[in-house]
């Protein structure tokens, strides 16, 4: 058990890594001079040569990589190309647009996929499951940005324009001192966030759920009188438990990807705009940080799992 | 003798047979139907520029523009109405649509050509290669790939090839993992040692005698994989990480529509690319899925009495 958690934790050290090799050497084969950059256009030579000394560009590459990799583990990520601020604090300061954004995504996508995958499950053929499975067939195709661009026009233009603010057009809003001016703003970006991949959860669900019915655990359930309810939630979503935390772990650990999206329809400012902002301007400190918390995300989301599989599930331990 | 003629038996082949259950089902040809209509439409683009004489990047100032240098709504001249720039939404369109469709087939077929031989490598092996390749999928798995195709963008710059090199190498792995799987068993299968005993070598025994018996899952994880290569595209293209302007994409289209709110008064700029981009990628995925259980029966869900 223990040696099973340390090889996970390995794993997720080994994609770490991996990713900080994979931007670095990108950046350091790439065309365009970060002096220049830092420095801008109108630069002499001789400060140049000073900007590089400064940033350690003149050193062999590996002692570059190496004192980088060092100064990361500590939390310090090098300064911004553009106003020369800390790259940690610039994506600190951008975290709780984000981090609101994607809890709440995952809460309402489990919210809604797991019992759309358990009504569709329990009447198979019915005009419930049939239903169920359009949400899913939709859900899965709808790309998130245009779902985000027709919710802005269906729920804050079209109210808007008939004279009421049912929903502001974005925007994010500190959840002190307000939670409630907050929930408003994150209403619509969470639900966009979510329908998507609640199709997912909703498909999983009702897969697991088809099956784990038929067993004849179920049927020893409801023959010593449990309810119908008691059956489907306590003994039916055992089973399923398991493949959604699977489910769960991987798409906790590519919601920052996802967030950038989000964050560009419904003017966000959290972290993956800050990493578009940075893509615009050439601020490759930025980029780098921002594909290292997005490792961060992965290996801490594949611990959770881990942890989680172990309490869901006897064998494991 | 009976005089009545005799039911004739009919043998059908198994391409029969998925036909037929494919076309069981209304959604598939409608599916079906609607993607004929798209590559027929995306192959016409020239021709529907010809007939309307707008070309895909001109802008046509002053009819494609209201007065107050606002898009034009859908009218004779401009069946879709303009955009930002009074370009015409339907050429616009139709030349977006090759973009859509090149990179998603090319992308999903490049991917699953990988995907393919990584598998069926891995699993024929086994032992140590198997151990190699799966970790490698693993970790390609668990990269977080917007991100990354982020940070190969802002280096090397937008491109169309660019794109589906990204899309590429962050999908094959599903499909490795599918045929990974399916390999394992086959390969220990009667006809393999078979095989084998006449003397056949690994590559002739994978590629003659186990790949036809993974048509199935080739077939219908190519297809699944179409979608989401279409929807990797725009997103990109979305994002500015796609199809270079002033080039159409459906992506680039919603992105132009987002700039600055626009599509709030013209709302045609975003339900045009956007149904066009959500009913493709639901004519594929409802194409996968019928695919699936036209060809795999088994795997169909069990259909008890409801209570």
């Amino acid at each position: 058990m223990i040696r099973y958690l340390l090889g996970r934790v390995a794993f997720g050290a080994l994609i770490l890594l991996t990713l900080s090799m994979f931007v670095f050497f990108l950046f350091f084969v790439a065309p365009g001079d970060p002096a220049r950059m830092v420095a801008g256009d109108k630069a002499t030579e001789t400060q140049l040569i000073q900007i590089r000394t400064n940033l350690g560009l003149d050193r062999p590459i590996h002692e570059q990589y190496l004192s980088f990799l060092g100064k990361a583990v500590t939390g310090d990520l090098g300064f911004s190309y553009r106003n020369q601020q800390p790259v940690a604090k610039l994506i600190f300061n951008r975290l709780p647009a984000t981090l609101s954004l994607v809890v709440g995504g995952v809460l309402v996508w489990l919210a809604v996929g797991i019992p759309i995958g358990i009504m569709s499950a329990r009447h198979p053929g019915a005009v419930r499951d049939r239903l169920g499975q359009g949400f899913i067939l939709i859900g899965l195709s709808f790309p998130t940005f245009v779902l985000g661009m027709m919710s802005l026009y269906l729920f804050y233009f079209l109210p808007r324009q008939s004279g009421f603010m049912l929903f502001p057009a974005g925007g994010f809003k500190p959840f002190l001192p307000n939670p409630a001016i907050w929930a408003w703003h994150l209403i619509l970006p969470w639900t966009t966030l979510a329908l998507t991949t609640a199709a997912v959860y909703a498909r999983l669900t009702r897969g697991q759920m088809l099956e784990v019915m038929g067993e004849d655990y179920i049927r020893t359930a409801r023959a010593k009188g449990l309810s119908e309810r008691k059956v489907v939630w306590k003994h039916g979503m055992r089973a399923t438990l398991t493949p959604l935390a699977t489910q769960l772990g991987a798409d906790i650990a590519l919601l920052l990807g996802g967030a950038i999206v989000i964050e560009q329809v419904y003017g966000l400012q959290g972290v993956g705009a800050l990493a578009v902002q940075a893509v615009a301007n050439q601020d490759r400190p930025i980029i780098i940080g921002v594909v290292l918390l997005g490792g961060l995300f992965i290996v801490v989301a594949n611990i959770i799992v881990d942890i989680a599989y172990v309490l869901l599930d006897p064998r494991v331990r | 003798m009976s005089t009545q003629a005799a039911i004739p038996v009919i043998q059908r082949g198994s391409l029969a047979l998925t036909l037929r259950r494919l076309g069981r089902d209304p959604a598939i040809i409608a599916a079906l139907v609607f993607i004929v209509l798209v590559v027929l439409f995306a192959l016409s683009a020239p021709w529907i520029s010809a007939l309307t004489g707008h070309s895909a990047i001109e802008q046509y100032r002053d009819t494609g523009l209201s007065e107050m240098g606002l898009p034009v709504a859908p009218n004779a001249e401009f069946l879709f109405g303009t955009d930002h720039l009074g370009r015409d939404v339907l050429v616009r369109l139709a030349y977006g649509a090759q973009v859509s469709l090149t990179v998603g087939v090319l992308a999903a077929v490049v991917a699953a050509l990988i995907g393919i031989t990584v598998g069926m490598v891995a699993g024929y092996f086994g032992g140590w290669v198997d151990t190699v390749l799966s970790r490698a999928m693993d970790l390609v798995m668990s990269v977080p790939f917007l991100l990354c195709a982020l940070a190969l963008v802002s280096v090397f710059g937008p491109s169309l090839s660019l794109s589906i090199g990204v899309i590429v190498f962050f999908s094959w792995t599903t499909m490795g993992r599918v045929i990974r799987g399916q390999m394992m068993s086959l390969r220990r299968q009667e006809f393999v040692e078979a095989s084998r005993s006449l003397g056949a070598g690994p590559l002739s025994i994978m590629f003659i005698d186990i790949l036809p018996n993974l048509s199935v899952p080739i077939i219908v994880y190519t297809t699944m994989m179409i979608p989401g290569s279409i929807v990797f595209e725009a997103t990109l293209s979305f994002l500015g990480m796609g199809i270079v302007p002033p080039a159409p994409s459906w992506g680039g289209m919603l992105a132009d529509a987002a700039g600055n709110s626009l599509y709030l008064v013209a709302s045609w700029l975003v339900l045009i690319p956007g149904l066009a981009l959500l009913f493709t990628t639901l004519a594929f995925n409802i194409l996968g899925d019928g695919l699936r259980d036209a060809l795999d029966p088994r795997g169909r869900p069990v259909r008890r009495k409801p209570k």
